[in-house]
């Protein structure tokens, strides 16, 4: 029987982690994967923190994700209202539309 | 516990402010925003007070995870004195864009919190939390003009980048508490003395370090930084170009000095590829723009890069000139900006660099100033710039001989050589620009002339870049006695 450790935690994390980094350089549609993406690679870290904290036998690592969950909140809550903005004025929230300034 | 509030003061006094000033400016009729505008300078100028009053003995407070040292203290009066800058020329700018929110001075209110946050934290949470309050009113601000395509595809640019680095410190901070068992910096010092550096731990700096990277607009991670610069609102890119890179670099600063001593050979190879690859492309990228807000992004990478050879020497006089060198890009860059601002024709905006041929002939004091700024910022002597490149390099070349331990570095003398010949590079386009102010032909119209306060800004800035090597004396001592605080 596969004794599930910490390892396994970690390579959960990870992958989370590397599907939310390649989600947000590889999406070509739509702004709103972008934001799912971020979510993604929080959570992976969430992960990360509790497992370690189980591991650790301290409680920091259970705090520190606590927080992580809060900030995350308000940090979905401006991307949406920025993406609203961005919407009114051009239309399209597609990504590979997001070419007004470059170079 | 009542000595631990006292050690949080001027951030208390700053964020209370704060919100009373929002709901004076909800409560106020008819949108009068230079109420809320003024209030908040003032606010601010109590909140110096409180922080030049804190003592300058090395205090910990709220269960070691807080720190109040001379080296704190120096950076959030600089901090400070970006956010007054930047709030007392705006006013004129958001009047006439049609931009009278008053939440504009809030914002910037409460980036500055965030950012003195980030100053005095010594825990990774506290890191964390205060780089985020940072973020999220930067995010806000930069789409500010929230009727301009530009504005609101930079703010958008810089959410998605910004959360991303987010994410990867945070993955790294993970990594980090994983292998140390802590997220106090005093711990994790004492567990990396005991010599137990693995793999997962290096990986975890390495996330951290690309993080602040994104932070401080240090190549590779510099991509946002030109859209941003050019799409957000000029007073917003003024304040991007000041006090959130003076807060991420002393972020930089304690956490390499306080958690990390230990292994600096580690991190010293991180920051010296970012410190080139930095200086490298600032200069050369620059060449072809023709904005003007895209041309200074340019310029503050490559300042930034030069920022980091000082913590490439991580030595106390690396330190001391560091803080040097943020001091005198501060008030440069305020200067600069206070210039940009004034470029307008017929009440309109002008950003191109070609519209500005000719400024000697019609305004001579706008035209002398922005060149002053310029070679300042291009390392050309007898201006200030040249004097805080001149500090790094010394201190790099220092620890080049021998560092702290007497163990000598050659390799640091091929990263001074290769990082003072791209200054030479970068020279040529601040150049360029004292060329077309000084010797083109005006094609069009003239600008508007400057209006009074950021006259004003940018007088002061001007007398501080030229007379600085007749009075070097208080800022050097200065940021020697808050280089010390790491050293005792």
């Amino acid at each position: 029987m596969l004794e599930v450790g910490l390892s396994h935690y970690l390579f959960l994390g990870a992958i989370i982690f590397v599907l939310g980094i390649f989600g947000i350089f590889l999406n070509r549609k739509n702004i709103i994967v972008i934001l799912m993406s971020i979510e993604l690679i929080l959570l992976a870290v969430n992960i990360n923190f509790v497992a370690f904290s189980y591991y650790l036998g301290d409680l920091t690592g259970q705090i520190f994700s606590i927080f992580i969950l809060t900030v995350a909140a308000g940090e979905a809550a401006i991307g949406l209202a920025i993406v609203v903005v961005y919407f009114r004025n051009r239309g399209t929230i597609a990504v590979e539309d997001i070419n007004v300034m470059k170079g | 516990m009542y000595s631990d509030i006292f050690s949080i003061l001027p951030e208390i006094i700053l964020a209370i402010g704060a919100m009373l000033l929002l709901m004076i400016g909800v409560f106020k009729k008819d949108g009068e925003s230079s109420v809320v505008g003024i209030l908040s300078l003032g606010l601010i100028i109590i909140t110096g007070m409180f922080v030049y009053m804190q003592p300058s003995e090395p205090q910990v407070a709220f269960n070691d995870s807080f720190t109040i040292d001379a080296f704190a203290r120096f950076l959030k009066i600089l901090v400070l004195l970006g956010s007054f800058v930047v709030i007392y020329m705006s006013n004129e700018y958001i009047q006439e864009a049609r931009l009278r929110y008053f939440e504009f001075p809030i914002l910037i209110l409460l980036a500055t919190v965030g950012m003195m946050l980030m100053i005095s934290a010594s825990d990774m949470m506290g890191l964390y939390l205060g780089l985020e309050l940072q973020s999220l009113s930067l995010y806000v601000l930069a789409s500010f003009h929230r009727r301009s395509i530009k504005s609101s595809e930079a703010g958008l640019k810089y959410f998605v980048l910004g959360a991303l680095s987010s994410g990867m410190l945070l993955y790294g901070i993970s990594l980090v508490y994983g292998m140390t068992g802590s997220t106090h910096y005093s711990v994790i010092a004492t567990v990396l003395k005991a010599g137990d550096v693995n793999i997962g731990l290096i990986i975890g700096l390495v996330f951290i370090m690309a993080a602040m990277a994104f932070k401080i607009s240090a190549a590779p991670f510099h991509m946002w930084t030109p859209d941003v610069y050019e799409g957000a609102p000029t007073p917003v890119t003024a304040f991007f170009a000041g006090a959130p890179k003076v807060a991420a670099m002393a972020l930089l600063m304690r956490l390499i000095f306080e958690a990390f001593p230990h292994i600096t050979n580690h991190w010293r190879q991180i920051l010296v590829f970012m410190s080139l690859v930095s200086m490298v492309l600032g200069a050369f990228a620059a060449i072809g723009q023709t904005n003007i807000k895209r041309l200074v992004a340019y310029s503050s990478i490559a300042n930034m890069g030069a920022i980091l050879v000082g913590l490439v020497a991580g030595t106390q006089f690396g330190i001391s000139s560091v803080l040097i060198y943020l001091t005198i890009y501060l008030i440069t860059t305020l200067g600069l900006f206070a210039c940009i601002l004034a470029m307008k024709r017929e009440g309109e905006m002008v950003e191109d660099i070609s519209q500005l041929a000719g400024l000697s002939k019609n305004n001579l004091l706008m035209a002398s100033l922005m060149g002053i700024f310029f070679l300042s910022l291009a390392g050309i002597p007898p201006f200030a710039g040249f004097w805080a490149k001149f500090y790094v390099f010394s201190a790099v070349i220092d620890t080049a001989r021998g560092d702290a331990a007497g163990v000598a570095h050659p390799g640091l003398y091929w990263f001074a050589a290769i990082g003072i010949v791209s200054t030479v590079v970068g020279a040529f386009y601040y150049l360029r620009m004292v060329k077309i102010m000084f010797f083109d032909e005006a094609v069009i119209d003239t600008l508007d002339p400057m209006h009074g306060k950021l006259q004003f800004i940018a007088v002061l800035a001007g007398i501080f870049t030229i007379f600085f090597i007749f009075f070097p004396d208080p800022l050097i001592s200065s940021a020697q006695i808050a280089a010390a605080s790491f050293f005792r």
